[in-house]
């Protein structure tokens, strides 16, 4: 186990920058889930601190100690890769006892070992099978038994789930968390799923061109986004974004044919109306209801043009000026199903510098 | 007008006649008759009579003289002649010195050649050059390298002050010769291949190793060397089988000098066939040898379709 630092870390690839001016301090034993979308650099950072890609510039240190010239292999890594990199043409059970084998370790110790992650993997069927016999999501598990067998100091997962379906995916996910927790292990998982990351990390490396957006607690980074990037890019549906308008003495949301607020009534914050730069409203879909048409007094008449639900969620959509927006709340029976009445909860409200995308409060109203 | 053309038309091209299973099969038959006949004419047919002449004693110098049946007295004969034998040992010691040579060369060359770096496609093309030539060229050019007075191999050795040694005057050194001959032209058969079968190893799977802490050398013999070794099998095959009926190369070489030491089995069948017209005999030998390669192709074939069951 190890604490991992990267200090000023800085990737090209000729002229492409794939990784700029990273700083990031991995606690002993943290969960920790870089999440962006694809190309921003997360599996890069990965794979530097794997050794497999060299750092331009920077420093990668595990316990304080500078690890750049190292190669993989000197690192005390194991790796789990998003595509099959298990040995085709090696038993479950060789696979398995590969990294030992390979570092010389004594043949009853590797017998020890592969007893203990056959146990926790529950692998005893599979071992004197070849991987090309194995579904892929027993695959991705035989990788992370190889991959734990020698109680690396880090544990680095460059998209594991991703190549597996559906349903097994949700069990193995559970599973990695729990093998985590269990055996203590510093882990740095990389991933373009919000729900992979949200449920399973400890903190959170938002990432995007490049550059760390925002390093969060999962809760911190859904209810305190540091900008309309992150705010959109966890959370599903996708967080809407609505223009705010100054509108007479108030605001109004929406730029044509908008929706005028009165602040006290519908929970905008009076800093709000004082703001003198261009402001945009984001309000993620789950604070927003649809309302019964009799109750006047809550609701925002707007167009709501399409309802549909899955289970006991309802989803809908409707427009605010030439906006697209999202809302979903819990079917319930009482509600009915009458659309057309959209409520906005006021304690979800979140607003953003319409230029910079930069998140404003009250405190840091420009 | 048009209209009631089509709508009347219609039901009829909608509904298919009824066929017969066996036009199916007339099909098929029609559509392979072609190839099946230039095998049969070009294939079956010699192998059957030549199966057919090894049975009797006749030369194809004199047809009008009739062929007499001597069952299996060609074979009788050949397999009582230490000459013969004499030939497979030499075509062992060939077979077995090439094929090694060339294997061990043209995995290393390969493994070298698998990173893409400047100038790889330059140096590539230029090892693949003695492959196109003609095993004849190839005998020639060798036999001048290594002529004993004025030959370049002589003159190198002594300028670094060895003895002259008349390569192509013994039997143990025109050995060494011809494989070197024929190692030059074809390992790069094997350093293609090679260098292919590594390239198709993923990168992941290197990566996985390195990870997984194994030395290079430990990944080259427990990754990329079983990984690759269907491929590698293959070019082991057609290697083998090659080498073991080299004739031209031997004729161009050394001629099968000096006395018949050099000679391999199937420069034994041409000498006998062609120089001396046995063709009852030389069909007897050149069976053996088909039986041989064939048993040697089947061994290895096996052997390939179970490692290929496991990918």
């Amino acid at each position: 186990m190890a604490e991992i630092r990267l200090e000023n870390l800085n990737i090209e690839f000729g002229a492409f920058k794939a990784v700029q001016d990273v700083n990031l301090t991995v606690k002993n034993g943290e969960f920790v889930v870089y999440l962006g979308p694809s190309g921003c650099g997360k599996t890069t950072t990965l794979r530097s601190i794997a050794g497999l890609v060299n750092a331009t510039s920077g420093d990668i240190r595990f316990d304080g100690r500078r690890v750049n010239e190292l190669s993989a292999s000197e690192r005390n890594i194991a790796m789990v890769f998003q595509f099959v990199s298990l040995y085709p043409h090696l038993k479950i059970r060789q696979n398995i006892a590969f990294p030992l084998k390979a570092r010389g370790v004594a043949k009853a110790e590797i017998a020890r070992k592969l007893d203990w992650v056959t146990e926790i993997f529950k692998l005893g069927d599979d071992l004197d099978r070849y991987p090309g016999a194995l579904p892929p999501g027993a695959r991705q598990k035989v990788a992370l038994a190889r991959a734990v067998i020698r109680d690396p100091a880090v544990l680095l997962l460059d998209e594991p789930l991703s190549a597996i379906d559906e349903q097994f995916r949700e069990e193995m996910r559970w599973e990695l968390g729990h093998l985590q927790r269990q055996l203590g292990v510093t882990t740095i998982y990389v991933t373009h799923d919000q729900r992979e990351a949200m449920s399973l990390a400890d903190r959170i490396v938002l990432m995007s061109d490049g550059r760390i957006v925002q390093v969060a607690e999962p809760d911190a980074m859904f209810f305190e986004p540091v900008s309309v990037f992150a705010g959109q890019f966890i959370g599903s549906p996708s967080m809407n974004l609505i223009d705010l308008v100054p509108n007479g003495d108030g605001l109004a949301l929406g730029k044509e044919g908008g929706v005028r607020l009165t602040p006290e009534k519908d929970g905008v914050p009076p800093w709000v109306l004082k703001s003198r730069r261009p402001l945009k409203m984001g309000i993620r879909p789950l604070n927003i209801h649809l309302v019964e048409p009799q109750r006047q007094a809550d609701g925002i008449d707007l167009p709501v043009d399409d309802v549909y639900s899955v289970g006991r969620e309802r989803f809908f959509t409707f427009r605010i000026g030439d906006a697209l927006c999202q809302g979903v709340d819990k079917r319930d029976a009482k509600a009915g199903g009458t659309a057309g009445r959209v409520r906005f909860l006021p304690q979800g409200f979140l607003f953003f510098d319409a230029d910079t995308g930069r998140r404003v409060t009250g405190e840091t109203m420009p | 007008m048009a209209d009631h053309i089509t709508v009347n038309s219609a039901p009829a091209a909608a509904v298919p006649a009824p066929r017969k299973r066996s036009s199916g099969r007339l099909m098929i038959l029609s559509f392979l008759s072609p190839t099946l006949l230039i095998l049969i004419f070009m294939v079956a047919y010699p192998i059957f009579s030549l199966v057919y002449y090894s049975f009797f004693n006749f030369s194809a110098l004199r047809p009008a003289v009739a062929m007499k049946p001597v069952g299996l007295g060609n074979y009788a004969f050949l397999l009582s002649d230490p000459d013969l034998w004499q030939r497979f040992v030499f075509t062992g010691k060939f077979v077995a010195l090439c094929v090694t040579l060339q294997m061990l060369i043209g995995i290393f060359v390969g493994y070298r050649l698998q990173k893409n770096f400047r100038g790889r496609d330059v140096i590539f093309t230029a090892l693949m050059m003695p492959m196109m030539l003609s095993p004849v060229v190839v005998g020639f050019l060798w036999r001048y390298m290594f002529n004993s007075e004025w030959g370049v191999i002589n003159y190198l050795a002594t300028t670094i002050g060895l003895e002259k040694i008349d390569w192509l005057g013994q039997t143990n050194a025109a050995l060494f010769a011809a494989a070197a001959a024929d190692t030059w032209m074809w390992t790069p058969f094997i350093i293609l291949l090679a260098t292919a079968a590594f390239r198709g190893i993923p990168d992941t799977i290197y990566e996985a190793a390195e990870v997984d802490g194994a030395s290079p050398a430990y990944t080259f013999f427990t990754i990329t060397l079983p990984m690759s070794a269907p491929v590698l099998f293959i070019a082991l095959i057609l290697r083998l089988i090659d080498s073991f009926k080299q004739y031209d190369l031997f004729f161009a070489l050394t001629g099968g000098g000096p006395g018949s030491s050099t000679e391999t089995v199937s420069f034994a069948v041409a000498k006998t066939a062609f120089s001396y017209f046995y063709t009852g005999e030389a069909s007897a030998l050149a069976v053996v040898l088909l039986v041989i390669i064939i048993g040697l192709s089947m061994i290895l074939v096996r052997h390939l379709n179970k490692m290929g069951e496991r990918f």
